[in-house]
C-alpha cells in the first residue's frame, strides 16, 4: 500500500509541477523590476497605467453584454427545445460545438467581410457598431459552454411539469422563463456567465483583429514591449481567472435542492 | 341534475395512428367529484389534459360553465391543477408558491398574503408561508400544491394522480383532505387515478374508462354492484368467475359442479348445454345458511388468507375456484383447508355478463 501511495505521490507532483514551476517563475520574476531585492513595483506600474484600467474596464463591460446577451440567447433556445423540439437537441450539441473547432480568426473574417463599413449591414462602420459585433462575437465563442451549462442546468429540474404548473396558474410564456425556469436553473447560467467573462477577459484575436481597446492587444502589446510587467499581468489574469473558476465551484452549493418525497 | 356546468362532447385524441380517446362524451354538474378511472394507457390522462389545455382534441368539444374552452391556452382556462410529481416551484417559498397564481393575476399583495394565510389554514399547515418544497414532506408538498391550485378560485380543480407518489397511509389520509376541501369549497373536481378504491371512495360520480373509451359512468356504488360490462366488473373489485352450463334456459336454471341454481336472469342468447360464465363478489357469498340467500352450494376448501379484518375463503366447486370474503369473527374458528364447506348466496347477486 505504502508503496502504491508513493509512485502516485511521485506522478501527481510530477504533474502539479508542470502546472507550478511556470507559475512560481513567472511570480518570481514578476517581482525582480527593483534590482537587488524583490518588490511589487511592476504591479504598481501595472495598476497605474491609465491603459490598463481603461482596457480592463472595456473588457469587462463587454463581458458582462456578453454574458447578459448569451442569456436572453441561449436560456429560451434550449427552454424550448427541451419541451416543445426534443429531436433537435443533436443539432443543437452540434451547432454549439462549432465554435471551439473553428478558429477564431475565420470568425472575425468572416465578420469583417459581412459586416463592412461598405456592406448592408455595416457595423463596423463605427465604434458601438463595432463593440456590438465584438460582444456576439464572445456570445458565439463562449456558446459551447453556456449551452452546456444551462441544458445540464434545465436537466435538474422538471420543466415539462413546472411550466405546465405555471401555465395553468396563468402565466405566459415570458412570465414562465423569467420567473421559474430562469431562477431554478440560476447557478448553472452563473457557471457559464463565469466562464464567458474569463474568455472575454483574455481574447486577444477578436478584439485585436476588430481593433477595439480590450485587454487582451493591452496584454499583448505590454507583452512586446516591457520586460518585467507581462509577467505581474501574467499573475494578475491568472487570479482573474480562477477567480472566476471558483465562483463557479462556490455556486454550486447553492443548485436547488429535489423535493421529491414519498411520506 | 342541473345545469352542465363541465361538458365534453365527441372528444378525440389522435397521436398518429394511434387514437388513444375515441369520441368520449360526458357532462357533470357544479360542485361534483368526479373520478376517471382505468388502467394505464386508457386515455384518462389525456382527457384531463385537454381539458387542462396541454393537448389540443383531435376532434369534439370541451364547455366549462357554457363558455368553449376547446382552443383556449391553459394560463386563459382560469383552472386550477395538481400533478403526481407536486411540480412545486423550487425557487419560491410556501408562501409563493401559493401566491404565485394570486401574483399573476395581479393581486395586491396584502391581500394576496391574507389568501395565502387563508389557504394554509385550510390544509393544516398554518405558519409555513417561509418553507421551502425540500424541507417538507411529500404529503406537506402535495397539500402544498393542492393549496396554489385553489387559491386563485379556479372554475374547476384537475388532479392528475396527485396521491400516486405518496406513501400507503399519507395517500388515504390526504384524499379524505382532499374530499373535505373540495365538499367545503364546493369546487368541481376532476380526479385521474388507475386506483379504483381510491375513485369508489371520494366520488361523486365515477368515469371507468378502458382502450380510450367510457366503459360505465355512474355513483361508485352503481358501478360496483352493477358493473355494465366485463371490464367494469373486473376491473373493479374482486370477481369470481363461474364456468356453469344451462340446462334449463327457460327456467333460468344453470348447474354449477352439478348444482343447479336459478339466475335472475340470462343472456337472449343463451341455449341448452351451452356454457356460460357467471361472475359473483366475493363477499356477497355467505358461510352456511343466512336469510335471504336463496342458493346454497357446497364446495373444499381449497386455500384460507387471512387479511386482518377479513378472511379469504378459496373454495373448490369441480374445476371452479371460487373466493369468498368473511368477517374476522373472533368467536368461531377460521375454516381449514380440505374440509367440505356450506355456503349460501342471494341469486340476485349474481352477475350475468354479456361478453
Amino acid at each position: 500500500m505504502k508503496q502504491n501511495r508513493f509512485w502516485a505521490w511521485v506522478v501527481f507532483l510530477l504533474g502539479a509541477s508542470y502546472f507550478i514551476v511556470p507559475l512560481v517563475a513567472t511570480f518570481e520574476f514578476s517581482l525582480r523590476m527593483r534590482r537587488g531585492y524583490y518588490s511589487f513595483d511592476s504591479y504598481a506600474s501595472v495598476f497605474s497605467d491609465p491603459n490598463f484600467q481603461a482596457t480592463f474596464g472595456y473588457s469587462v463591460l463587454i463581458g458582462i453584454f456578453s454574458i447578459l446577451v448569451g442569456i436572453v440567447i441561449v436560456v429560451p433556445a434550449v427552454y424550448f427545445v427541451r419541451l416543445r423540439l426534443p429531436w433537435l437537441r443533436p443539432f443543437m450539441e452540434f451547432f454549439t460545438l462549432l465554435p471551439l473547432i473553428i478558429p477564431a480568426i475565420i470568425l472575425v473574417y468572416g465578420y469583417i467581410r459581412l459586416y463592412n463599413s461598405s456592406s448592408i449591414i455595416p457595423f463596423t462602420g463605427s465604434a458601438l457598431g463595432t463593440d456590438i459585433l465584438l460582444t456576439f462575437a464572445y456570445v458565439t465563442l463562449a456558446l459551447p459552454y453556456t449551452y452546456r451549462a444551462v441544458d445540464t442546468g434545465m436537466r435538474t429540474i422538471d420543466v415539462q411539469t413546472l411550466t405546465e404548473a405555471a401555465q395553468i396558474a396563468g402565466a405566459n410564456t415570458i412570465q414562465i422563463i423569467s420567473q421559474i425556469i430562469l431562477p431554478n436553473i440560476l447557478v448553472a447560467v452563473l457557471s457559464g456567465a463565469f466562464l464567458t467573462f474569463a474568455i472575454v477577459i483574455g481574447e486577444f484575436t477578436i478584439a485585436s483583429l476588430l481593433n477595439r481597446p480590450a485587454f487582451g492587444p493591452y496584454l499583448q502589446n505590454i507583452g512586446a514591449n516591457r520586460a518585467y510587467e507581462p509577467a505581474a499581468l501574467a499573475i494578475i489574469s491568472f487570479i482573474i481567472t480562477w477567480g472566476a473558476m471558483g465562483m463557479i465551484n462556490v455556486l454550486g452549493r447553492f443548485a436547488p435542492r429535489t423535493s421529491a418525497r414519498t411520506d | 341534475m342541473t345545469a352542465d356546468f363541465l361538458s365534453v362532447s365527441g372528444l378525440t385524441k389522435t397521436y398518429g395512428s394511434n387514437t388513444v380517446v375515441k369520441a368520449v362524451d360526458f357532462a357533470f354538474a357544479r360542485g361534483e367529484f368526479i373520478s376517471l378511472l382505468g388502467p394505464s394507457g386508457c386515455g384518462k390522462t389525456t382527457i384531463l389534459r385537454m381539458i387542462a389545455g396541454f393537448e389540443t382534441p383531435s376532434a369534439g368539444t370541451i364547455t366549462i360553465d357554457g363558455q368553449d374552452i376547446t382552443t383556449l391556452k391553459p394560463n386563459q382556462r382560469q383552472l386550477g391543477m395538481v400533478f403526481q410529481a407536486y411540480a412545486l416551484f423550487p425557487n419560491l417559498n410556501v408562501g409563493d408558491n401559493i401566491g404565485f397564481g394570486l401574483k399573476i393575476a395581479g393581486v395586491p399583495r396584502e391581500e394576496r398574503r391574507a389568501r395565502v394565510a387563508e389557504m394554509l389554514k385550510l390544509i393544516g399547515l398554518p405558519g409555513y408561508e417561509q418553507r421551502y418544497p425540500y424541507e417538507m414532506s411529500g404529503g406537506q408538498q402535495q397539500r402544498v400544491a393542492l393549496a396554489r391550485a385553489i387559491a386563485p378560485r379556479p372554475r374547476m380543480l384537475l388532479l392528475d394522480e396527485p396521491l400516486s407518489a405518496l406513501d400507503a397511509k399519507i395517500r388515504v389520509s390526504l384524499r379524505e383532505e382532499i374530499r373535505a376541501i373540495q365538499l367545503d369549497l364546493g369546487i368541481t373536481t376532476v380526479f385521474v387515478t388507475h386506483d379504483q378504491e381510491e375513485a369508489l371512495s371520494i366520488s361523486d360520480r365515477v368515469v371507468v374508462m378502458n382502450a380510450g373509451r367510457i366503459e360505465q359512468l355512474g355513483a361508485p356504488h352503481d358501478i360496483y354492484n352493477k358493473p355494465a360490462t366485463r371490464f367494469v366488473a373486473t376491473f373493479v373489485g374482486q370477481l369470481n368467475n363461474l364456468d356453469v352450463v344451462i340446462t334449463d334456459p327457460a327456467n333460468k336454471i344453470v348447474t354449477i359442479d352439478g348444482q343447479p341454481l336459478t339466475l335472475p336472469d340470462l343472456p337472449a342468447d343463451a341455449g341448452l348445454n351451452a356454457a356460460s360464465v357467471l361472475t359473483v363478489r366475493p363477499e356477497v357469498l355467505t358461510i352456511g345458511a343466512r336469510e335471504g340467500n336463496d342458493v346454497t352450494l357446497t364446495g373444499t376448501v381449497a386455500d384460507v388468507t387471512f387479511l386482518g379484518s377479513v378472511i379469504r375463503v378459496r373454495v373448490a366447486l369441480g374445476k371452479n375456484v371460487i373466493s369468498l370474503d368473511t368477517f374476522n369473527d373472533q368467536r368461531s374458528i377460521p375454516p381449514r383447508r380440505g374440509e367440505s364447506i356450506t355456503f349460501s348466496l342471494a341469486s340476485k347477486d349474481l352477475l350475468v355478463l354479456a361478453n
